[in-house]
C-alpha cells in the first residue's frame, strides 16, 4: 500500500484496455478518480458496475469504453443516462458493446470474485429475457436436489477504484452507511485504488464495522468531496440538484462536452473540497 | 386538480398505499411504489418492513428518496447490509412478503419490461434496465404494481421479458419452476386491478371515483376485462390526503434545494 497523490495512483495503477471498476452504491461513488482517468485519456476500457451512473455516461460521452457490464444503467431517481444510450443507440462517439445481467447475479458475481470461485450461483433469471441476450447467463443442476440455479461468471477486475470516509496512517480504510459491493470490489480485484476524506490516527471502529486492511488495497489518496455529487456518509449530503441537472447538460453532445472541458479536463482533484461545502460538514 | 378534489395521481398513491398491511416486509422500487410505501407507514401501517435495494433494512425515511441509496434511508433504517447480502439472504432466502414495483411496459399477465423499447440489440429507446426487478418479481411472496395507465405503457406485448409476471397466463409460473406467487394486483392512475383467478389476465376489480369504463378502455393497449361486480375505490379521506401532500412538498423542497 502506498500514499499518492490520485494523478499518480491512477497512473500507476490503470493501463488502456484493462477491465477495471469504479464501484459505489448510490453512496461513496468515486468520481474524482474517475474524472482523473478521464483527465488522463486513458481508453478502451471494461468498465464494469452494478448501477452505472453519472461517471460512466461521462467515461461513455468522452469515448473512453469499449464495454460496459452492468446492471442498471440510469440516473437514479432521475431517468435515463443519455450518453450511454447516445454510444447504444446511435455508436456516438463510438460503438458500445454491452454485457448486462441483474443486480443479483452482479452482486453475486463480485461476491464470487472475492471469494476465488470461477463463478456464482443464485437462483435467478427466472422467466428473464436476458437469458436469451448475455451469453454469459447461463445454469447449473444443483447436485443435492436437482434444482437448476443460475450461474455467472465470477467478477475480478484488473483495477477497481472505491471511495471512503477514512483510512488510518498504516492504510487501513473505513467504509460506513450504504456499503454496497465495494468491500466485494476491493477483494475481487488485482488492484484497487482507494479515495478517502481524510487520513486520521484512530479509525474508532467497532469490531463489526466494514473495514479493508493496508494490505488488501494498492493505493490511497486524500482527496475530501471526492464522491461528489454522490455523497460521503457523516461528511456530506448528496447533492441531488446535480443530478437533476445532469439531465439536461447530458442531453445535448455540445452542452456535454463543454460541461466536461470546463468540470474535469481543465479541472483537478483540489475541485471536489469546494463542490461540497455547501452540503454538509466543513472540511 | 378535478372537482373531486384530488388527482388521479394522488388516488394511485394512495390506493397503493391502502393495500399495504402493517406485518408486510416489502421490497420498495423507487418513484411511484416508494411513495405509496412510505403514505401506508404515515398511516395505517407504522410498523411496516421497508427494503430498499441499497441495503437498507426497516427505513422510515422523513423525506423520499431521489434514488434508492439516499443517505436518509440509511440514516432512518434498522440495520444497513451489503448488497450481496441484501440479494441472498434478505430477498433470495424468502424474507420479503411483497415487492412493490413500477413498470416502463407492461403486458395483461403483469410481465414487465424496463430494459427497452424495440430490438435489444438495435434499441429504438435504450431504458435503465431491470436492476433488482428479475429477482425482487421471482422472489417476492407477491408482487404488486403500480403504473399510470397509457397506450404507450400497458401494451399488447412487451418488448423485452425484463421480469416475469405470469408469462402467458394460466399455470405459467408454476411450470417455470417459480415457486411465488408473482402479480397479485396492479393500481393504475383510473383502477384497481386483479389477475383472474385462472387465466392470470389483469382484470379491473374497482374503478376510482369518476372514471369510466371507457377511459381505463382508451388508456390500455388490450382488450379489458371488467370484474362482473365491479366496485368503486373509496376516495382519498383527509389523512390521506394530507400525509401524501406534506410528503410530497417536504421532498421536493429537500431535492431542489442543495442545502434543504
Amino acid at each position: 500500500m502506498e500514499f499518492q497523490n490520485l494523478g499518480d495512483a491512477v497512473q500507476q495503477n490503470l493501463k488502456d484496455g484493462d477491465t477495471v471498476a469504479f464501484e459505489g452504491f448510490t453512496h461513496l461513488i468515486p468520481h474524482a478518480a474517475a474524472h482523473e482517468v478521464i483527465r488522463q485519456n486513458i481508453a478502451d476500457l471494461t468498465v464494469i458496475r452494478m448501477t452505472p451512473d453519472l461517471v460512466y455516461d461521462q467515461m461513455v460521452g468522452m469515448g473512453l469504453v469499449r464495454k460496459v457490464i452492468f446492471s442498471y444503467a440510469g440516473n437514479p431517481g432521475v431517468g435515463l443516462l443519455r450518453r450511454m444510450r447516445d454510444a447504444i443507440e446511435n455508436e456516438w462517439p463510438r460503438a458500445l458493446e454491452i454485457e448486462e445481467h441483474s443486480h443479483a447475479a452482479m452482486a453475486n458475481a463480485y461476491e464470487a470474485g472475492a471469494s476465488g470461485l470461477p463463478c456464482a450461483i443464485f437462483r435467478g433469471y427466472l422467466g428473464a429475457g436476458l437469458k436469451q441476450v448475455n451469453p454469459n447467463i447461463r445454469s447449473v443442476i444443483c447436485p443435492f436436489t436437482g434444482e437448476e440455479l443460475a450461474a455467472v461468471p465470477a467478477i475480478c477486475p484488473d483495477v477497481s477504484f472505491i471511495h471512503a470516509q477514512k483510512a488510518d496512517r498504516k492504510g487501513n480504510v473505513l467504509i460506513e452507511g450504504i456499503v454496497g459491493v465495494q468491500k466485494e470490489a476491493v477483494l475481487a480485484a488485482k488492484r484497487a485504488v482507494v479515495t478517502v476524506e481524510e487520513i486520521v490516527d484512530d479509525l474508532n471502529a467497532h469490531p463489526n464495522m466494514c473495514v479493508l486492511p493496508h494490505w488488501t488495497i494498492s493505493s490511497i489518496c486524500v482527496v475530501p468531496g471526492g464522491a461528489h455529487p454522490s455523497y460521503t456518509h457523516g461528511y456530506y449530503d448528496r447533492d441531488n440538484a446535480a443530478y437533476l441537472e445532469w439531465d439536461d447538460i447530458a442531453a445535448d453532445r455540445e452542452r456535454f462536452q463543454t460541461w466536461m472541458t470546463k468540470n474535469v479536463l481543465q479541472s483537478s482533484p483540489e475541485a471536489f473540497r469546494d463542490r461540497v461545502k455547501s452540503l454538509g460538514v466543513a472540511l | 386538480m378535478t372537482e373531486t378534489g384530488f388527482t388521479p395521481d394522488e388516488m394511485m398513491t394512495i390506493a397503493a398505499a391502502r393495500v399495504m398491511r402493517n406485518d408486510d416486509v416489502c421490497f420498495v422500487g423507487i418513484g411511484a411504489p416508494s411513495a405509496a410505501c412510505n403514505v401506508a407507514r404515515l398511516t395505517h401501517a407504522p410498523d411496516i418492513t421497508l427494503i430498499y435495494e441499497s441495503g437498507t433494512i426497516g427505513t422510515t425515511p422523513d423525506i423520499l428518496p431521489l434514488s434508492i441509496g439516499d443517505g436518509e434511508l440509511c440514516e432512518t433504517a434498522l440495520t444497513t447490509v451489503s448488497v450481496p447480502e441484501m440479494f441472498r439472504y434478505w430477498l433470495q432466502g424468502g424474507r420479503v412478503s411483497v415487492g412493490f414495483l413500477g413498470a416502463a411496459q407492461l403486458d395483461r399477465f403483469g410481465n414487465i419490461n424496463t430494459t427497452v423499447i424495440g430490438d435489444y440489440a438495435h434499441p429504438k429507446t435504450r431504458l435503465p434496465g431491470g436492476g433488482g426487478a428479475p429477482e425482487i418479481a421471482s422472489s417476492s411472496g407477491q408482487i404488486y404494481i403500480t403504473m399510470k395507465q397509457s397506450l404507450r405503457g400497458m401494451v399488447d406485448k412487451i418488448d423485452f421479458f425484463t421480469s416475469f409476471g405470469h408469462g402467458t397466463g394460466g399455470d405459467h409460473r408454476q411450470r417455470m419452476g417459480i415457486k411465488t406467487a408473482g402479480p397479485t394486483l396492479l393500481i393504475t392512475d383510473l383502477a384497481i386491478w386483479k389477475p383472474d383467478p385462472e387465466t392470470k389476465e389483469f382484470t379491473v376489480v374497482s374503478l376510482h371515483p369518476g372514471v369510466t369504463r371507457q377511459q381505463v378502455q382508451d388508456t390500455c393497449g388490450w382488450q379489458v376485462s371488467f370484474l362482473e361486480e365491479l366496485g368503486e375505490t373509496p376516495p382519498p379521506d383527509e389523512r390521506e390526503l394530507t400525509t401524501l401532500r406534506q410528503l410530497t412538498a417536504r421532498t421536493k423542497a429537500a431535492h431542489e434545494g442543495k442545502t434543504a
